[in-house]
Order: structure tokens, then sequence, then C-alpha cells
């Protein structure tokens, strides 16, 4: 079984968001993806600054399997991305919910946070 | 469209280990049980043991067996001692591959073939088109063969804790027949597709779940764990075996594969000789190569080769190495860039610098 938090907010391309009361969102891939992918070899993600629309590819996490796009679960400007990635992407799968946090980013529209999944509703899709 | 997956005598034991199980050819098969990094490694330091019973069997029998298969196989058949297996491919009479095979010889006038799952059929179909009037028997086995690859440097001491056969003197390419935990009728052969040490062991269907748990548990303590697909591809390729559909195939014959050493030009006619002599002596079209990338992206099949702005070939296959830490493929390149220092390979945008290999990444 997979592991979903329930102070997260996920999409059904298994994405999870955790919302800061600034504003902000720090986004990541689940549990269930990291699974799914296998041995994670490399994490390709935008710099500080880049705008993405809801739905946009922001990078790529790849596995020995497969490389995998990544989609924008908001619409939103990169803060900053996850440096430690680089050198240890195996970090998403140890702890795809904590140190392997991938972009963090500022909500551009809020209007669109409404459509995110809860933990139930995640669960649902799995 | 829904297909039936056949399955393997070990599908109640993958499910059991926890395995991810995936179609293949037509077949459930195990692609990881762990990880695939941890299972390559695994193979290279202590031991693997896989379950490679989708493979096909078929024995060809008769007064006209060796000059038979001399016929349609590349490499020569009718010099293979009893007790030695040798790796050869069947051509098409334009020089693509039918597929590529180990000829196991068990009497004078009889071998074992062992074919890829994918194939298997097809191989059968077309050895029986091929016999005319030859004293020859073409019989599909395939249902009755399950097939466990052992491998890794632990292999050989964890396989004699079940079987008193002589292993210690069993060459490569060489087989014995005999009893392994208890299970008679089984064929132990030095070979395997890894690049590390081990045996193939063809067994009686029946056999093959007492034989492998068998295995696994005189293993364990040694380190050996079941391993998959996955780790089967990443050791191959790092190990620069072919893999039939991506190395040699149809279009790409075994001249372009530089697999040119099972080809016997001296021997009598073979199917594919013309063809396969045009290309040896004026130089294929394009060739296959090895590379290494300076990279994380892997460089997967399909991905486009380039010489400055121009495309002169695609990715064959594509894995990260585990003992390089790195990106490692074979690619198709248009003849006159085999062993350019100057291609590059396209990956979502990005151009990568390739690296060509001239030795395999193990030996």
């Amino acid at each position: 079984m997979s592991n979903v938090p329930a102070d997260l907010r996920y999409t059904k391309d298994h994405e999870w968001i955790r919302l800061a009361a600034d504003g902000t969102a720090t986004i990541g891939i689940t549990d269930h993806a990291q699974a799914a992918l296998g041995d994670v070899t490399f994490v390709d993600l935008p710099k500080a600054g880049k705008i993405f629309a809801h739905g946009d590819v922001f990078g790529t996490v790849e596995s020995v399997k497969a490389a995998s796009d990544l989609y924008s679960p908001v619409s939103c400007e990169i803060l900053e991305a996850n440096g430690a990635l680089n050198n240890a992407p195996d970090l998403v799968n140890r702890e795809p919910y904590t140190s392997a946090w991938m972009i963090r980013v500022k909500v551009t529209n809020p209007s669109e946070l409404a459509a995110l999944l809860d933990a139930a509703g995640y669960q649902a899709v799995l | 469209m829904s297909e039936t997956l056949a399955r393997t005598p070990l599908y109640a034991l993958h499910v059991e280990l926890g395995a991810r199980l995936v179609p293949f050819a037509g077949w459930e098969m195990p692609v990881q049980y762990t990880g695939i990094i941890e299972e390559h490694l695994a193979v290279r330091r202590t031991a693997g043991l896989f379950d490679v019973s989708h493979m096909g069997e078929a024995r060809v029998r008769g007064a006209d067996a060796a000059s038979f298969l001399d016929g349609i196989m590349t490499n020569e058949m009718s010099s293979i001692r009893i007790g030695t297996a040798r790796y050869t491919v069947m051509c098409q009479p334009d020089g693509g591959c039918v597929d590529d095979l180990i000829v196991y010889r068990l009497a004078e006038t009889e071998f074992l073939i062992c074919l890829n799952a994918a194939n298997a059929s097809k191989d059968i179909a077309w050895m029986r088109s091929l016999v005319g009037k030859a004293k020859v028997e073409i019989i599909d086995e395939c249902n009755d063969w399950a097939q466990l690859a052992l491998q890794g440097p632990l292999a050989e001491q964890i396989l004699a804790t079940l079987t008193s056969l002589p292993l210690a003197t069993l060459k490569r390419f060489t087989f014995v027949i005999g009893e392994v935990a208890g299970a008679a009728g089984c064929i132990v052969s030095r070979t395997g597709y890894t690049g590390s040490p081990g045996f193939e062991i063809y067994l009686p269907s029946a056999s093959a779940d007492k034989v492998a748990r068998a295995l696994l548990a005189a293993g364990r303590p040694l380190g050996l764990i079941p391993t998959g697909l996955g780790a089967r591809d990443s050791l191959r390729l790092e190990a620069n075996y072919p893999l039939y559909g991506h190395e040699i195939s149809e279009r790409i014959s075994p001249i372009q594969a530089g697999l040119g050493w099972t080809v016997k030009f001296a021997k009598s006619a073979f199917v594919g000789r013309e063809a396969l002599a045009r290309q040896a002596e004026g130089g294929p079209p394009s060739s296959v190569i090895l590379f290494s990338l300076d990279d994380r992206r892997i460089a997967r099949q399909g991905a486009a080769i380039f010489a400055g702005e121009v495309s002169v070939g695609e990715v064959l296959s594509g894995t990260l190495s585990p003992l390089l830490n790195k990106p490692i493929g074979t690619a198709l390149v248009a003849a006159g860039y085999a062993s350019s220092a100057d291609l590059c390979v396209d990956i979502r945008g990005h151009r990568i610098p390739l690296h060509i290999a001239t030795a395999p990444f193990v030996k």
C-alpha cells in the first residue's frame, strides 16, 4: 500500500502539493509514483523565476526504466528547485514526501487550488 | 485488444517474492523484485537467480541434423563437439536476422536450440520451411523446459551445494546433464547473458519451482537474490551482448551488429551468405556502436544521433550502467561515423556528447 499523508493535496498525475500560509507551495511526486518508476536516476528541474501554467511540463523524472514528465499542478512561478536531487536522485525513492521535494513555488492563481485532490480523493484514484 | 499472457512454472514463486510482473514477449514476467540497480549489483558481486523460462527450445535431430543446421546458421554447426554449445545467428537471404541462438550438441545427430521468446514460433516455422529433403526432425519443446539463469561470481559455489555434476571443470560454453536439487534430466550449461560468470540450467518444467526454491535457500546466505528482466537488460548491455529487436533484427545483420565473428564464410553455403559477404567486403551501410555519456540522462531507444546538424543514426538500447554510474547504450550509425569523436545524442532537446566504447564495460 502506498503512503498518502493526510496533510497534503494531490493530482491524479501523482504529484503532491504542500500549501503554506504565505501563498507558496512545495511540490513533489507521491510514494505511489516513485514505486511505479523504480530506481530514480535523474531529476531535471527548472530554474528559479520560470513561470508555468497549470498542466505545463515543468521537469522530468527519470528512472532506469523510463523518463516521465512532471506536470505543474497549479499555475506558478518557481522560487527554488531542490538541488539535493542532482547528486542524490535516489532520495525520490527513499523520502518522496520530505527530502525529495522538487520545487518550491509561488502560486499565481489560487483559484486553481480548489481542484486539487485531498488524501481521500487521491487514494480513490490509486 | 486483450491477449492472454503465458505464465512460467515459477509464477507462484514470483508473486510470493513480491515481483513486479509485466508483459514481455507474450509472457507475464518479473521485471524486478527489489530494484533493478540492487539486482544488477548482486549479479556483479554475489549472485542473482533469473527465471528465463519464457525462452523457447527446439530439438533438431536426424541423420542430416548437422549439415541442415550448417545450411541455415551463420556459425559452423558441424564442428560443435558433443557437450559443447555455440552462439550463432540465423539469417534471412538478405542478411537480416531471423534470431540469435545458442545451439547445444547433445549427440552426433541431435541438437537443442535455445530461441528468443518473441521469436520461438517464427524460428520453428522458419526452420521447418527450410528442411526440404534433409533427414531431420524439428521438435517444438518450448513447453517442456523451464530455464533458470544463476549468474554471478558465487554462482558455482551455490550450485555446487545442490548437485554432484562436475562444475569446477565445466568450461565456458560447455554443458553437462544430470540431477540438480533432486531433479533429474537438467542441462547445466556454463553460459549466460550478463557478463558475469554463471550457469544456465534447462530443466523439466515440472521441476522448476522445486529447483528455484532450493537454489534461493542455498544461496541467500551468500547474497543470492532473485533478479528480474530489468537487471538482465542492464547487465547484458554492460557486457555488450545484443538483444533481438534492438542490436540485431530483420533489418540489422550480424555484420552490422559487430557479430562478424559468428559468420563463417569458409563453410558450405548457408542462408544469407551472399548478402553478408557483400556487406563484409564493401562495408555495411550502417553499424552498431556501444557508447557511454557523461550525463545523468539516459539515451533511450529511438533517440537521434547527430554529427553536427546531420542526423546520422538512432539509439537502439539505453540504460544506466550501475557499474559505471553513467548512462550507456548502443546506436545504429551510418557508415563512416562508427568511430567518430564528434557524435551527440538528442535527449529531449539536449545535445549530449557521446563517447564511443571500443570494448564492453565488463569483460
